[in-house]
């Protein structure tokens, strides 16, 4: 491995063991203020519901044992803020820290979604604002921000899409969904009642707009699309593809996962678009947190509008706004309460840091992706030849030939102190290797990455074993997956009492 | 591995041994390589009816869940108790110890429909032939 | 712009890399139509100062200096600084999901100890690394039961929490399933009189939450045996989790959905929250979520990695468990620090605290002329009482005096119509509760 490529030389790591395997008898880590009333008589007042051993095995440390021990783990960790992570269609951008002081702040982080409206104006002017952005961003009419993440968001437009056509007499049957598509697609459509019809992309992951005339009857009720489509490449036809859809009675669904070649630059709404989610966690940095939470708010066109989850946010007389649960044509609740506010309120802070120029976010994430592409053309194969726009997808076909595949690639890139890239997605593309960068690495940290994919594209051709047994410098080694598979071991027990000289 | 050639097999690589009226199902070498390591499968207990070409239960490996089609109609008498206990004998012995099911055939005529092993065999050689296209 | 780390000079050499003459060229692609041909109208751009700005002033606008005694789902606990010390370190908090188990050996190991904790606090074998939400965990949880027993009807205690309920009824619409109601009986708990009369062989699930939306806690045991009777299951949900402190957990049920708040998350008016599926592990290939499992590398070393993922979205499409993809994982990493921080003797005072303080209010608000308790089964730290008039009303006088009062019970049950659900934690003092009995006094004495 070439030092001038090396961004960082080890990986740390601590002994570190399980908080169980460090708890015992007595200790604590916190305290509470004294009892100020009369103790409650706990066995007589909950009779035969009392609990009276406490949790068994429940961990007792001290404070400084806590404070270690999660902060050793976190030492284990690669993140957002030690480098690069060129995960493709997860948009791993700067999550600003001002977001997550706003979100702590007194009369914020404190609110009881049950408190009176009154009392609560300030929180409902951070929703109205945001929905407000939101709609100026994808030129939609209407928004809910109830929906918890992307996937809820999904299933809450084919829900809303579902009750527009139950409306008009007929629900209708079937969801088109490209073979491009993310996963969450098919799953939603199939708990919305909807069957799923798989329809193969042409060679750019593009829809083929010709057979779609054909498979767009009239059981077909919409058609789930992502633009730019998985491969980073933008559907040109879209709006024709909308209007083939419309003149059935069908609707069109836009998985908004790839905003972030698009926020500022145009607008999905503009485009024949019915109904689209948007990840805040993905496109408006909020931060993956190791996998939650987001948010996945719901923008859709008047028709549309009706149907929302309840709460709606509503402003009355004096600009008084309010929660309005009173809508007869609702589809109903996703999820309790009005969405993940914690969530909203760091988007907004986003938004607002930005302004206007928003745009420009986005087009330092085409730029970045683009001289990626550009830099790495001649090393990986590129399946096709039209112009990427945030994210560009190789394939691993020359480096096959020494036996050295996608996933050997990934891992060989964890040397060299970067995260891997999507492997092996979208489905299409055999051997996918996904780079996303976005706009938060700068010249340098594409440089570096690209350098390291260079040198791993070397050492596939002249020493691939070195490839296919990496990670080489991490805490542990590639982990049998089987075996968690096979005798899944998914909790911590107590061990049968033994003597201490076994450890 | 070569493909048996007294048994037949499906174009959803299961195979099927029969014998006197009963018939011992499993899945072809191929289909436990396209799978990898084969961590757990899920089978029919005896008495399930099973019919030509519905799913009867499913293999799992860590990166794929396979459907497994019934060759013929029939009524399950066994199923393979061993793979609960060590699924990656799936991977090891496809085609004798790892057997999936065993059914008593509800039409004998049904297996003429399926492919004998010399057309399996050409079956599975056009496949990796458009594989490496 | 200070998220953008690249200067204009950067931006012109690798714009020269690719070729292009201006960024425009770059979104050729765009149809030219469509392409906007002015500056998004949204506020800002704002410094840090004024974004810091912004919101104190909406924090302005809310509920600072008040106390609340609401409940209903969403509490007030004490929470330690250190749970967000830990969190807001960078390398959990801008982390993405486990998939690359070598470099996310942190995440890993501290989801399997949340994995362990959940069950030690539920009674229960196994648990996932959570759901979005109390709400969506309890559906979910209905949607296994759904799976695991191949029936369509569902039963649901009309004391679960209303909002979990609608949110049940969403997904049930799409699904085909059944969902009944079963009435609440004089005491406060679930009928079990009609309950049983309405269980026949095609129930799923019978769903409950204890303690309950009236606070009362449910017999989770005879539930069970009651549901088992038709092979029916019973799912559990727990809405205030400190209770599993000092209230037994709901062992006999098979599958639990709780709702992870109380453990060191803020109220944030209504989210992020984190729910939880706790079941046996029988049933754990029917388990929406992720789950981390403990394995070894070629060294033998401990580690940790996503298992049993064939069941998720991203393998199995359209036959996966769920659809869910993000979990709540920060959420998750902060209900693992803040117990291991209360510990088992921490967790035990705090549920003893909240019993005791819950009582003591309870017994000054019954010294009110007027005001009874409304039902007699044993409660945790949320009670019901019946006023002689309108709940909303006297709210609005407890407010002048910066009181929230206790959640109206009539918006959610029509026949409660003067009833209230009143919610006493460790954070309200002494003082506070003599306060809140003193006001509600004066209220009702005002002239209707």
């Amino acid at each position: 491995m070439t030092e001038r490529f090396k961004k960082a030389s080890q990986h740390v790591s601590q002994n570190e063991r399980l908080i169980f395997e460090t708890s015992s008898r007595g200790k604590r880590a916190f305290e509470l203020p004294p009892l100020d009333v009369p103790p409650a008589d706990a066995a007589k007042v909950l009779g035969h519901y009392h609990r009276d051993e406490g949790v068994s095995d429940f961990p007792e440390v001290s404070e400084i044992e806590v404070v270690r021990h999660f902060t050793r783990l976190s030492t284990w960790n690669y993140a957002i803020d030690l480098g690069m992570y060129p995960l493709g269609s997860c948009t791993m951008k700067y999550n600003p820290r001002v977001n997550e002081f706003v979100a702590r702040l007194d009369g914020i982080a404190t609110e009881h979604p049950y408190q009176p409206q009154e009392l609560s104006q300030g929180c409902l002017k951070i929703i109205k604002l945001l929905e407000d952005c939101l709609l100026e961003i994808t030129g939609m009419d209407s928004i809910t921000l109830q929906p918890a993440a992307g996937a809820q968001g999904e299933l809450t437009g084919l829900l809303l899409i579902r009750a527009y056509l139950q409306k008009q007499g007929n629900p209708r049957k079937k969801v088109l969904i490209p073979d491009s598509a993310h996963g969450t697609n098919p799953a939603t459509a199939v708990i919305a009642g909807y069957q799923v019809e798989n329809i193969k992309s042409e060679s750019h992951g593009q829809i083929d707009v010709e057979k779609l005339r054909d498979l767009v009857t009239e059981d077909v009720a919409a058609l789930m699309i992502t633009n730019p489509s998985t491969l980073g490449i933008f559907e040109p036809r879209i709006a024709e593809i909308a209007d083939i859809l419309h003149r059935q009675g069908a609707l069109l669904y836009m998985d908004g996962a790839n905003m972030n070649a698009l926020t500022g630059i145009t607008r999905p709404g503009d485009m024949g678009v019915d109904v689209m989610h948007l990840n805040l966690h993905k496109t408006f940095s909020t931060p993956h947190g190791g996998g939650g939470p987001g948010a996945g708010p719901v923008a859709m066109k008047k028709i549309l509008e009706p149907f929302r989850p309840t709460p709606v946010l509503i402003e009355k007389d004096g600009g008084r706004l309010l929660l309005d649960a009173n809508r007869p044509e609702s589809i109903g609740r996703v999820k309790a309460f009005a969405g993940n506010f914690g969530v909203l309120v760091r988007a907004l802070a986003y938004i607002l840091a930005y302004g206007p120029g928003i745009r420009q976010a986005t087009e330092d994430a085409v730029l970045n992706a683009t001289y990626i592409r550009k830099k790495l053309e001649g090393v990986f194969e590129l399946p096709y030849s039209l112009p990427s726009m945030h994210e560009v997808v190789f394939s691993d076909a020359r480096q096959k030939q020494n036996g050295v595949n996608t996933m050997d690639i990934a891992k060989r890139l964890i040397d060299y102190g970067f995260h891997p890239y999507t492997t092996a997605f979208p489905l299409i593309v055999a051997g996918a290797m996904m780079i996303e960068p976005t706009e938060s690495e700068s010249k340098e940290e594409c440089d570096l990455f690209i350098g390291a994919m260079k040198s791993i594209a070397h050492e596939a051709a002249t020493n691939p074993q070195l490839v296919k047994t990496a990670p080489h410098t991490t805490r542990v080694g590639r982990l049998d997956e089987v075996g968690a598979a096979r005798k899944p071991i998914l909790r911590w027990k107590q061990a049968p009492a033994r003597s201490e000289a076994a450890d | 591995m070569t493909y048996p050639p007294s048994y037949r097999y499906t174009t959803q690589h299961e195979w099927i041994d029969a014998k006197d009226g009963v018939g011992t199902i499993g899945i072809t070498d191929y289909a436990q390589h396209e799978l990898g390591d084969v961590v757990f499968v899920e089978l029919p207990k005896p008495g399930a009816k099973v019919q030509a070409g519905k799913s009867f239960g499913t293999v799992e490996s860590v990166k794929a869940v396979s459907e497994i089609y019934a060759p013929v109609s029939g009524e399950v008498v066994e199923a393979n108790a061993d793979l609960e206990t060590t699924p990656e004998k799936l991977n090891s012995d496809p085609h004798k110890s790892a057997w999936l099911i065993r059914i008593k055939l509800a039409d004998q005529a049904e297996l003429a429909k399926l492919m004998d092993a010399k057309a399996y065999d050409a079956f599975i050689s056009e496949k990796n032939k458009e594989a490496s296209a | 712009m200070r998220y953008l780390p690249k200067s204009p000079d950067e931006r012109k050499q690798m714009l020269a890399v690719v070729g292009g003459k201006s960024i425009d060229e770059l979104f050729s692609s765009v149809p030219e139509q469509y392409r906007l041909k002015k500056a998004l109208d949204l506020p800002g751009p704002l410094s840090e100062a004024e974004i810091i700005q912004y919101f104190k002033a909406r924090a302005g606008e809310n509920s600072l200096g008040y106390t609340s005694f609401l409940g209903a789902g969403v509490y007030n606990h004490l929470r330690s600084v250190i749970t967000d010390t830990i969190i807001q370190r960078g390398e959990f908090l801008t982390s993405y999901t486990p998939y690359q188990a070598e470099i996310t050996q942190g995440t890993l190991q501290s989801i399997f100890e949340f994995q362990t904790l959940m069950c030690q606090l539920t009674g229960q074998e196994v648990a996932n690394a959570s759901m979005y939400d109390g709400s969506t965990a309890a559906t979910e949880a209905v949607l296994m039961a759904e799976r695991l027993t191949s029936r369509r009807r569902v039963l649901v205690a009309r004391s679960v929490h209303p909002e979990y309920r609608a949110v049940l009824k969403t997904y049930a619409k799409n699904s085909g399933l059944t969902v009944e109601e079963v009435p609440i009986s004089v005491d406060g708990t679930v009928d079990t009189k009609v309950l049983q009369s309405s269980l026949k062989e095609d129930v799923a699930a019978v769903l409950v939450q204890s303690p309950n939306f009236l606070g009362v806690i449910e017999p989770i045991a005879d539930l069970a045996n009651i549901a088992h009777k038709v092979g029916a299951l019973l799912v559990a949900t727990v809405t205030e989790a400190v209770s599993l402190g000092l209230v037994n957990p709901p062992a006999e049920a098979d599958i639990v959905a709780l709702e992870g708040q109380s453990f060191g998350l803020a109220p944030s008016y209504g989210g992020p929250y984190v729910g939880v599926i706790a079941s046996r592990e029988k049933f754990v290939r029917q388990m929406p979520g992720r789950l981390v499992g403990q394995t070894t590398d070629s060294n033998g070393r401990r580690g940790f990695v996503l298992t049993l993922a064939t069941r998720e979205q991203h393998i199995r499409r359209e036959k996966a468990t769920s659809n869910i993809c993000t979990n709540q994982a920060l959420c998750a990493l902060a209900v693992t620090v803040h117990l291991c921080l209360l510990g088992k003797e921490g967790l035990r005072e705090m549920a003893h605290q909240n019993l005791s303080k819950a009582r003591f209010a309870l017994t000054e608000l019954e010294k009110i002329p007027g005001v009874r308790r409304a039902f007699d089964a044993p409660f945790f730290n949320e009670f019901t009482i019946e006023l002689p008039r309108s709940v909303k009303l006297v709210n609005a006088q407890l407010l002048r005096e910066k009181i929230v009062g206790p959640f109206v019970l009539g918006t959610a049950y029509p026949e409660l119509t003067k009833h209230a659900l009143v919610c006493v934690t460790e954070t309200i003092t002494r003082v506070e509760i003599e306060k809140f009995a003193s006001a509600l006094r004066s209220a009702l004495q005002q002239p209707v």
